[in-house]
Formats: structure tokens, sequence, C-alpha cells
């Protein structure tokens, strides 16, 4: 396993959660604020499972910021790997955005149900993802 | 506000790609083309605003239109800063503190999609790293849960983009000038699904200006009664409310939310005393296909869903039930950001005076519409529309 993205991004349990958090209204969010934001909201451990709210494809290599596959010095367009994304709700909390792994475009449909993981994201260092539910696909 | 505020002079320059020209010097082309089409001289000018997202301040302007010490507010207001400088300048009339004011803006943008960076919308820095703080990405998913909940077919989004062209062929100041083909459009490459290359607008390069007179001074410019003037019946610049769905958003609520476009369109029609079958010729925000498909629901001109019926039966083209996008929109004239909201303020003032020349619409009268409608969003979730009647 490479780094995290960002160390706060996940919770570092053996089945790790992504971190949200929690307002005073009780109402969740994601991600948990930072700085002055962070005051009163509680981390909150957001649910591994959820559905699919909807969708799309990234088939060209995305200008800075991003630093995965392409965007290295020696590298371009050709070596971009192009990758799903979307949003998923996780019941009751909110509607994460979210790569998406282990499913081809045509597979996904709405508000079917999807569960976290972690993926390598560049040589040093790995994102979040939801996938299908094994459950699902089986 | 007591005193009607009338839109006199409209200049334009051309939209699109212009070498030569900075984006300042194309907001002062329009500016000149603006004072000639209302009999008027700079130095008639009693205050102005402006701005663009990327190419300087517009009070720079007078160096070139003359310094005649005029107060010169620069507006700094993202996506919405054609809009705001468009209210200032209305606000500045119906106080009754002036009788004439610019609104003017422009810009020039890099080629390619806008790049963000996260600290600037408050963002951590994970979000534009792992690639999903791009400006397409949003429209994509929101245009595809919109088609999975309302039956929404991608031949609809194409017949958007072929409708745009098909505009644009006919408009002076489009950047795209040549007809595309529904096939053409749908085997596109694709941008982020289901949007194709050509159901998105590209930043570009423009600017536009508009003069605005009361009253008194519209009739001593004889304006009122030679087609010379439109009337801005109301305009209603909204932020987004709790929960709703914008772009660059990591985390969206649960609560379905309102959405700013749908409260400034209510705001602008109750302000303008009308609804929306009272309107002859519509400008929606049209950054890519499905842009426009949801913003005719949301400013309240179909229902979801019928847009599929809409764009079947050509509802929506020059000479449909209500024109909509007239001069190509986004999609054919592209956007520059600072200059996009007021293009389409100039396209409907163009259109209610009958000088749209071969994309002229006929209205409900036959002749020319009476009323005209127009709706910009951006980011980070705002909406602008400005009714225009004469």
């Amino acid at each position: 396993m490479g780094q995290k993205i960002d160390p706060e991004l996940w919770s570092d349990d053996a089945q790790p959660h992504l971190m949200g958090g929690k307002l005073p209204s009780g109402e969740i969010i994601f991600p948990m604020p930072q700085g002055d934001a962070a005051k009163d909201v509680e981390p909150h451990k957001l649910s591994r499972t959820g559905r699919l709210w909807s969708w799309t494809t990234q088939g060209f290599l995305p200008k800075e910021p991003y630093e995965g596959p392409g965007s290295g010095p020696n590298e371009g367009p050709p070596d971009f790997v192009p990758f799903l994304l979307g949003y998923i709700e996780l019941p009751g909390e909110v509607i994460v955005e979210s790569r998406i792994v282990d499913a081809n475009l045509e597979d996904l449909s709405l508000n079917m149900p999807m569960e976290f993981c972690l993926v390598p994201f560049n040589a040093s260092h790995d994102t979040f993802a939801y996938r299908p539910s094994k459950e699902h696909t089986a | 506000m007591s005193e009607n505020v009338y839109i006199v002079g409209a200049g334009i320059h051309p939209f699109g790609r212009t070498e030569e020209r900075s984006g300042r010097e194309q907001g002062v082309f329009a500016v000149r083309q603006a004072l000639a089409d209302a009999g008027l001289e700079w130095t008639d000018m009693e205050c102005a605003y402006g701005g663009s997202a990327a190419a300087g301040n517009a009070d720079i302007m007078v160096n070139e239109l003359g310094l005649t010490s005029l107060p010169f507010t620069n507006v700094a207001n993202g996506c919405a800063t054609g809009g705001s400088a468009l209210v200032a300048a209305q606000q500045a009339i119906a106080s009754g503190m002036y009788d004439l004011a610019l609104a003017v803006g422009f810009d020039k943008h890099p080629r390619g999609a806008f790049n963000a960076k996260p600290s600037d919308y408050g963002l951590p820095d994970w979000y534009g790293q792992t690639g999903m703080m791009l400006t397409t990405q949003f429209f994509a998913l929101k245009i595809q849960r919109y088609m999975q909940l309302h039956g929404i077919s991608r031949e609809t989004l194409g017949r958007v983009a072929q409708k745009a062209f098909q505009n644009g062929a006919l408009t002076p100041h489009a950047w795209r000038r040549s007809e595309i083909d529904l096939e053409t459009i749908m085997n596109a490459p694709m941008i982020n699904d289901p949007l194709t290359k050509f159901m998105f607008c590209a930043p570009a390069e423009g600017g536009v200006a508009l003069i605005l007179a009361s009253e008194k001074k519209a009739r001593e410019l004889g304006a009122l009664n030679n087609n010379g003037a439109a009337k801005i019946a109301h305009i209603a610049v909204r932020t987004r409310p709790p929960d709703s769905f914008e772009v660059f958003q990591p985390g969206v609520s649960v609560k379905e939310g309102g959405k700013p476009t749908v409260l400034a369109s209510k705001a602008a029609f109750e302000g303008a005393g009308i609804g929306p079958d009272d309107i002859d010729v519509a400008q929606l925000q049209d950054t890519e296909s499905g842009a426009e498909i949801m913003h005719m629901a949301e400013n309240g001109f179909c229902k979801d869903g019928e847009q599929e019926e809409w764009l079947a039966n050509g509802w929506s083209q020059r000479n449909g039930k209500l024109p909509i996008n007239t001069d190509g929109g986004c999609l054919a004239c592209g956007e520059p950001v600072g200059a996009s909201g007021l293009r389409q303020v100039y396209e409907n003032v163009e259109q209610l005076r009958g000088r749209a020349g071969e994309r002229q619409v006929a209205g409900a009268d036959g002749s020319r519409p009476k009323t005209g409608y127009s709706h910009v969003y951006g980011a980070p979730g705002l909406s602008a529309v400005a009714i225009l009647e004469r």
C-alpha cells in the first residue's frame, strides 16, 4: 500500500471508513472540514455501503492539480488511465463524490449497491473509491 | 426602485478567437459600437460598471475611451460578472441618480477546459489531485442523473447542440458558424459520458456593452418610438440555497435542496408581473447540452421530462413556440465568462428591436418578440435572470 493521498481522508481501521463530519444540527457532511471550519464538527465515520446516485467517465488527462498517471514530468496523455467517477448516496448521511472501480460504464445503473474500497492512485499514493457491491455482481 | 430603465444601445465584439486584440480591447470595441448604436458619445456617459474574469480590470478602458472622470466601478463576480455589472447599472438609473450608465463585460481565456485550484474554493487538495475537480464532470453527473430520472435520451442532448450550430451559422457574432449534423455530434469524442465534444461549449473571447438610460433620457434620444429601446422589466440574481447540488461539491446533502436558477427565475417573473407563457424568446445558460435541457425546466418553461418532446418537435427552434438560444448560445459562441451573460441580454435586445437579421424570430404577433428572457448560471452556484420587454 502507498501513502494516503490525505492522512485524514479515511480511518485507519482494518475496515477503513471515509471520514465525514457531524454538525451540531446532526447533519452529516463530507469532507470533514479543516481549520476554523472544523470547530464544533465531530469527525464521523461514513457508511462503507451506499447506492449509485450518478456517474460519468473521465477519458482525458485532467490539467493541474491532477497528480495521477500522465501528470508526471516525463508523462503525457498516452500515460493517462481513463477512470469512472460518480456520486454515492450513503443512506441517511451524505452523497459523496468518488472514483468508481471494478466496473465498466455499461455496468452502472441508478441506485445500484456500492461498497467502499481503497485503490492505488499513483506510484506513491492510494486513494478511496467505491465499487459495485460483491453480493450485487455475484 | 422607481424609475423605468431602458437599454438604448447594444454593442458586441464577435466571440471566438481574436489573436490581435486583448480582452479589454474587445470590450472597448463593444463600447464604441454600443455608443454608435445609441447615438451617443463617450463624453455623455455618466457612470460605468464592468469586468472580466481573466482579462484584467475594466476601468482601464478610459485610457482608450477618454478620460472623462466618470465613476467606473470594476466588477469581479465570477460567472455573474456581466450580470452584476448590468444590475449595478440598472440600479444607478432606477435610483434616479443617473440618466445614462454603461454595463460592459469582456474576456479572453486560454484554450481548453477551465482548471481550478481547490484552495480558491475552500476545498482540500486531494479533490484536485485525484482528478475530480473538473467542471465538465459536474455537468455530466448532473445530466446523467436527470436523464435517468426523467427519461431524457442521448439523442435529445444531440439535438440541443444541432440547434445551437444551426443558429450560430446565422449569427455574425457567433464563433462556430457552420452547422453540424446530429450523427457527427453523437459520434464525436466523449468528454464526460454522456456529453460529447460538440455538446460542450469552450472557453473563448469576446466583449459586450449595453447602454442603459432613464425613461426621460430614452425619450430624449427618440429611442422609445423607433424600436430603439428595450425596457428592463426585472432582473434577479440569486446565490445557492441550502442543500443544493452545484459545481465542485465533494459532498452533496441527502436532502433535496433548492436551486439558484429556480429562485432567480421566480423572483424575475414576480418582479416583471408575467409568467413563462408570456415569454417570446429565451436565452438559457447552455454550458453544455444538458444544461439547456435542465434549465428549460428550472426556469419554468416546461416540466421535467417534457424536453424530450420539445426537442423532437423543434419547439425551441427559431420558428418554434419558444425559440431558445437564438444566437447559438454558449455552444456556438463559446464562453468568455465576463461577457457571456451580457451576450444573452444583447441577443434579446436585438430580437426585441427586430434587428437580429437572418436569425430574427417572429414573436407572438408575427413581427418581433415582445418579451425576452435571459438566464446565466455559474460557479459556485449562482444565477441571474433578466426579463426585457418592449
